[in-house]
């Protein structure tokens, strides 16, 4: 048989590379890492959907003049309220919007007839905040004073439903990411301690020899490591075109122009996937090794107890 | 070096002793036969020296080192510098014999390079210099527990315990094996080999602790 006199020290003493396969444990682990990628993928998702929507409708208003053709100290209550919020600071963009534009609001629940309506109705005003404006209830006040009967609506309500919405969003991908850690580490100890009964023999034999706990949790680790990253690494590899594909679906969610074979190119498609993700997935494979090391290196030691 | 006050040792707490009241003591560079019929306790006396187990009663000195309630993690660097020669081996099936004879230095943490010259001298020393890359499965009985032997002394260990050695080993063998352990003694290491060979010990004379039922009926 051949011998490598060089062979570095600690190498797979005990055996562990028959025992410990190449099998199973990467396979389990990798397939942890894809769902890990696809919870990840629900917590960045979320996020990032609640956060265009939320700065889309919190920063916009909504303003009714009645009677806006009136005329108050010579000025019609419409010019008076567009008066207001051109003078306030913090007031990013004012539309009025048409008479035709009403029209188009309305006809989905009057139909073709909204424009012969014989009914006044109020004036409306788009309004969209800047950042650093005002809270909308000063505005309100304000426009209040200037046209009596003015109403203006924020949209707060859909603002906290949306925030309510992403956070269980983000909170059961959070919990997804962590029962899927759970699992790995359940299946890193198991395989760990099938290890270590096959091995129950060698690893008496070195523990004579005068090998410390951690030699011995350390050989133990050394393979688990390696496994889990192997099976980290497969995961993340499987999961990238699947998060790619749920990026591009994503994309006019988001705000983002949807990619097209015709456009950028494929190299496009890879700038569809948001930047935390990219960050994510490299981390994937280092968190298996992680759960790889910590767990073998705690089941053995916790094992090794039984022996003096 | 090895010293015994009142030993007794149970392995389970409402069980029996399988030692009681041993007492005596063992100077450096000292030889002894362990004998005694089948069952008297003579691998439990050398699993205690080997501090693979603990001692329920009684004080145990071993390397001048009181190990009665020594912390845990203070035993392993006691253990290497013991060496033990099992009856049954127990060398690693999936090692080669040079690595079966490096495990002791590389659990040590020596350097490779010094690995490979003292196991190469050891494997010279008991015969086997043509068998280092033979897993233990490819050897012989006798040319395992040679292997066994280099494995047990490769870290020149103060104090060596041998139990039943020669069992598997025939009149040659076992003759060749006693050299080997005599001359080990010569160099000044505390030789304890527990035997059932009359012959062996007829030929080999020197002084003997005798157990029966976990007592000791003599020593010296």
């Amino acid at each position: 048989m051949a011998r490598n006199p060089l062979r570095p020290a600690r190498f797979d003493d005990l055996g562990l590379r028959r025992v410990l396969g190449e099998g199973m444990l990467p396979l389990l682990v990798a397939a942890m890492a894809f769902l890990a990628a696809l919870a990840m993928a629900g917590v960045v998702g979320a996020r990032a959907l609640a956060a265009h929507w939320q700065e889309g409708a919190g920063s916009a208003l909504t303003v009714q003049v009645p009677q806006p053709g009136a005329l108050v100290d010579g000025q019609s209550r419409l010019d008076r309220a567009l008066g207001v919020l051109h003078a306030t600071p913090g007031v990013a963009e004012v539309h009025a919007l048409s008479e035709g534009e009403l029209a188009d609001l309305l006809r989905p629940w009057l139909g073709s007839g909204a424009e012969r309506l014989s009914i006044p109705l109020p004036a409306v005003i788009a309004v969209r905040l800047a950042p650093d404006a005002a809270p909308p209830e000063q505005l309100a006040v304000r426009l209040a004073a200037a046209t009596p009967g003015t109403l203006t609506e924020s949209h707060d309500l859909w603002v906290r439903r949306l925030a309510l919405l992403s956070g269980s969003l983000q909170g059961c991908a959070w919990l997804a990411l962590a029962m899927v850690a759970g699992i790995a580490t359940a299946v890193v100890a198991i395989a760990t301690r099938a290890g270590l009964a096959a091995r129950r023999e060698a690893i008496e034999i070195v523990h004579g020899l005068g090998a410390t706990d951690g030699y011995i949790a350390g050989c133990f680790a050394r393979r688990a490591t390696g496994l889990a990253t192997m099976g980290g690494l497969l995961g993340a590899v499987a999961a990238l075109p699947v998060l790619l594909a749920l990026a591009w679906l994503a994309a006019p969610f988001a705000g983002a122009r949807p990619w097209t074979p015709d456009g950028p190119g494929w190299l496009g498609l890879l700038g569809a996937l948001p930047a935390p993700l990219w960050l994510a997935l490299p981390a994937l494979p280092l968190a298996a090794a992680a759960i790889g090391f910590l767990t073998a290196q705690g089941t053995v030691r916790r094992w090794l107890r039984r022996l003096p | 070096m090895v010293r015994l006050e009142g030993v007794g040792l149970q392995y389970r707490p409402s069980g029996a002793e399988v030692l009681s009241g041993l007492s005596f003591s063992v100077p450096e560079g000292g030889f002894r036969w362990l004998l005694g019929p089948s069952g008297a306790g003579k691998t439990s006396l050398l699993g205690l020296l080997h501090l693979t187990v603990r001692p329920t009663a009684g004080r145990l000195f071993v390397l001048d080192a009181e190990v009665t309630n020594v912390a845990r993690r203070a035993l392993p660097a006691l253990r290497r510098r013991i060496g033990m020669v099992f009856q049954d081996f127990r060398l690693l099936p999936h090692l080669a014999a040079y690595d079966n004879v490096a495990l002791p230095l590389r659990i040590a943490g020596r350097p490779e390079g010094q690995i490979r010259a003292d196991v190469t001298e050891m494997l010279r020393w008991v015969g086997l210099q043509k068998n280092s890359g033979s897993l233990p499965a490819a050897l012989s009985g006798g040319e395992q527990q040679r292997v066994a032997i280099a494995r047990a002394v490769v870290g020149r260990p103060a104090l060596l315990l041998a139990d039943e050695p020669t069992g598997n080993l025939d009149d040659n063998q076992a003759e060749r094996l006693m050299v080997l352990l005599k001359e080990l003694n010569r160099l000044g290491t505390t030789v304890i080999v527990a035997t059932h060979n009359d012959t062996l010990i007829a030929r080999h004379p020197g002084p003997a602790l005798r157990l029966d039922s976990g007592r000791l009926l003599t020593s010296g």
